[in-house]
């Protein structure tokens, strides 16, 4: 059959290792940057300021989760799931209000006062910085796991030929929260009258208020969205790693290249650009020799393959939203979904 | 009793005022005008009605009740309705969601209204799942129009609805704002192209350096050389 004499001439093998390291790990780490780049690009679209708590607001929600698991410990053996997955929804709501409390406390009075854009900045900067500080004042600097001593974390292996494609439970929960999050918020915005107006709040606030929109309102439920995505991107991201206060520290800057990538203002570009970040740094640190071994009796001999050819070093991973960014930046400044860069 | 009343208006954005005693009157079902030379006040005058500019002195009566400094969102309430020179419409958001947040304010069923909106302005018809941004000067401002529309209201305040339209545009627009009115909905506008204006309104406002010059029906200023001469450049015989 030509079908098996394909299959046996493909190194499937390296191609699985392939799935595994670029694809599976790619789409974990961009639904996380996906679910924070939804949060910032709301934010910025209806009180247009950088909001850079929100990987602490993240990990704060991780936090929260972790105590929920402390309080109710049993409750994920009784259904199966991991115990912190189960009180999520619990994690998000709580951390949706201290969304909104951050605003009430920080943020309003600001606003209020009308301060130039750059306060706002600096605003945003310090209610960070104090974050970071009260979860290492509470949380100390340690990891921790999020996955109880009563849960086992499933492992899913599916055999392709040799080696297994690989995935874990935790990311599997992570894909299905994401695709449903995209889903119910694509349906808010298009379909219900709070979701219009803050669309219309998004593309011009002083016409929003002259047709009667509540600013107000339209704020409170921006927070409570943003604040509520980043306690499940946060939770899930703990549950597929390790919880540590530091979390935030490695996302906030893919999160920002996320958003600006897709256009800022604009949440689908922030789940296309949170994607594309993630699939770009597991393409990034990939090791290319992997796929290039089994070709080597097709390549010439003086071509050596080195034991180790990736576009950066696993441990600069970091630097590639950085060249994504100015990369967006120098040719197509708006991002790819037509950001309100200008106004 | 006028449906609106403004009484020696005097305010400003905080530095010096703009108006220093502005006063217009209309009664109900009637097309106000406000003409004037450029910084003259007359959009301010709109901004001062609709709560987008603080009032320090002087009082604002709509249908007997008074207003001075009401927030916006409150004002639309009352029914009185705004649309602005510019940035008038919600540009990403289709035609048909443009007029669904004019309805914001309603709980109830605003469906008729939007095809009584489609029945003045037949070219948004076709248009209605498109992107307001995506329109002509002249459809975008139907847009707006109808944004306004959506609330029913008895006062329809229009900041100068033909800047920039052609002409056969502006016709249309003007064309639109009569059977708005004929419907039974008061018009306030500011115009920059004051003979058309005025040949259609029942007030006219002449407005300089923030203050009355002449007020009368819009065939009474149209008629006094003294107010050609100065503010609709050149003699009544041209009109």
């Amino acid at each position: 059959m030509p079908e098996a004499g394909l299959l046996a001439i493909l190194p499937m093998n390296e191609l699985v290792f392939f799935l595994n390291k670029v694809v599976i790990a790619g789409l974990i780490i961009g639904s996380v940057y996906a679910l924070g780049a939804v949060g910032v690009t709301l934010i910025f679209g209806i009180l247009r300021f950088a909001h850079f708590p929100h990987g602490d607001m993240m990990t704060a929600g991780a936090f929260v989760a972790l105590v929920l698991l402390w309080m109710f410990p049993g409750v994920g053996a009784a259904v199966g799931l991991p115990t912190a997955f189960v009180l999520m929804p619990i994690a998000m709501a709580v951390t949706a209000l201290l969304a909104v409390g951050l605003d009430r406390m920080f943020y309003r009075p600001m606003r209020k006062s009308g301060v130039k854009p750059v306060v706002m900045v600096m605003t945003s900067i310090g209610v960070m910085l104090m974050m970071q500080g009260l979860l290492r004042l509470f949380a100390g600097t340690g990891t921790r796991q999020l996955y109880a001593d009563t849960d086992d974390k499933d492992i899913y292996r599916i055999p392709l030929g040799g080696r297994d494609l690989v995935i874990t439970e935790p990311q599997l929960m992570l894909f299905a929260t994401t695709i449903v999050a995209v889903v119910a918020l694509h349906m808010f915005l298009t379909r219900s009258r709070m979701g219009k107006a803050m669309r219309a709040v998004s593309d011009n606030p002083d016409l929003a208020r002259v047709s009667g929109i509540s600013i107000d309102h339209v704020v409170r439920t921006t927070w409570l969205i943003a604040g509520a995505l980043a306690a499940a991107g946060g939770t899930l991201l703990a549950l597929d790693v390790t919880l540590k206060p530091d979390l935030s520290y490695n996302i906030i800057l893919p999160i920002f290249a996320a958003a600006i990538v897709g256009g800022v203002g604009q949440p689908y570009g922030a789940i296309a650009g949170g994607l594309l970040v993630g699939f770009s740094e597991t393409l990034a640190v990939f090791n290319w020799s992997v796929l290039l071994r089994p070709m080597r009796p097709y390549l010439p001999e003086f071509i050596e393959i080195p034991a180790k050819l990736a576009f950066v070093p696993t441990e600069y991973k970091i630097v590639v939203p950085f060249f994504i960014l100015i990369a967006v930046l120098i040719w197509r400044p708006t991002g790819l979904f037509k950001g309100r860069v200008n106004n | 009793m006028p449906l609106l009343e403004m009484t020696n208006i005097h305010g400003g954005y905080g530095g010096a005022n703009i108006l220093n005693g502005v006063s217009i009157a209309i009664e109900a079902n009637q097309i106000g005008v406000i003409v004037g030379p450029n910084g003259a006040g007359k959009s301010t005058t709109l901004k001062a009605l609709f709560g987008l500019l603080t009032v320090s002195e002087g009082s604002i009566v709509f249908d007997g009740k008074t207003v001075t400094n009401m927030a916006p969102e409150k004002l639309v309430l009352q029914g009185l309705s705004y649309v602005p020179q510019e940035f008038n419409v919600f540009p990403t958001m289709s035609v048909e969601e443009n007029l669904e947040m004019g309805a914001y304010v309603r709980r109830d069923s605003f469906r008729h209204l939007i095809d009584q909106v489609y029945d003045y302005f037949p070219p948004l018809k076709d248009k209605r799942r498109q992107p307001a941004g995506e329109l002509s000067g002249g459809q975008r401002q139907m847009v707006a129009i109808g944004r306004a529309l959506m609330t029913e209201p008895r006062l329809l305040l229009l900041d100068e609805p033909t800047a920039g339209l052609s002409p056969r545009y502006m016709g249309e627009i003007f064309d639109r704002i009569i059977a708005v009115n004929k419907a039974g909905v008061g018009i306030l506008m500011v115009e920059q192209n004051a003979r058309q204006a005025l040949a259609l309104a029942h007030r006219g406002f002449v407005l300089a350096g923030g203050q009355n010059r002449f007020t009368g029906t819009g065939a009474e200023l149209l008629a006094d050389p003294e107010v050609a001469k100065s503010f609709l450049g050149g003699g009544a015989d041209h009109a």
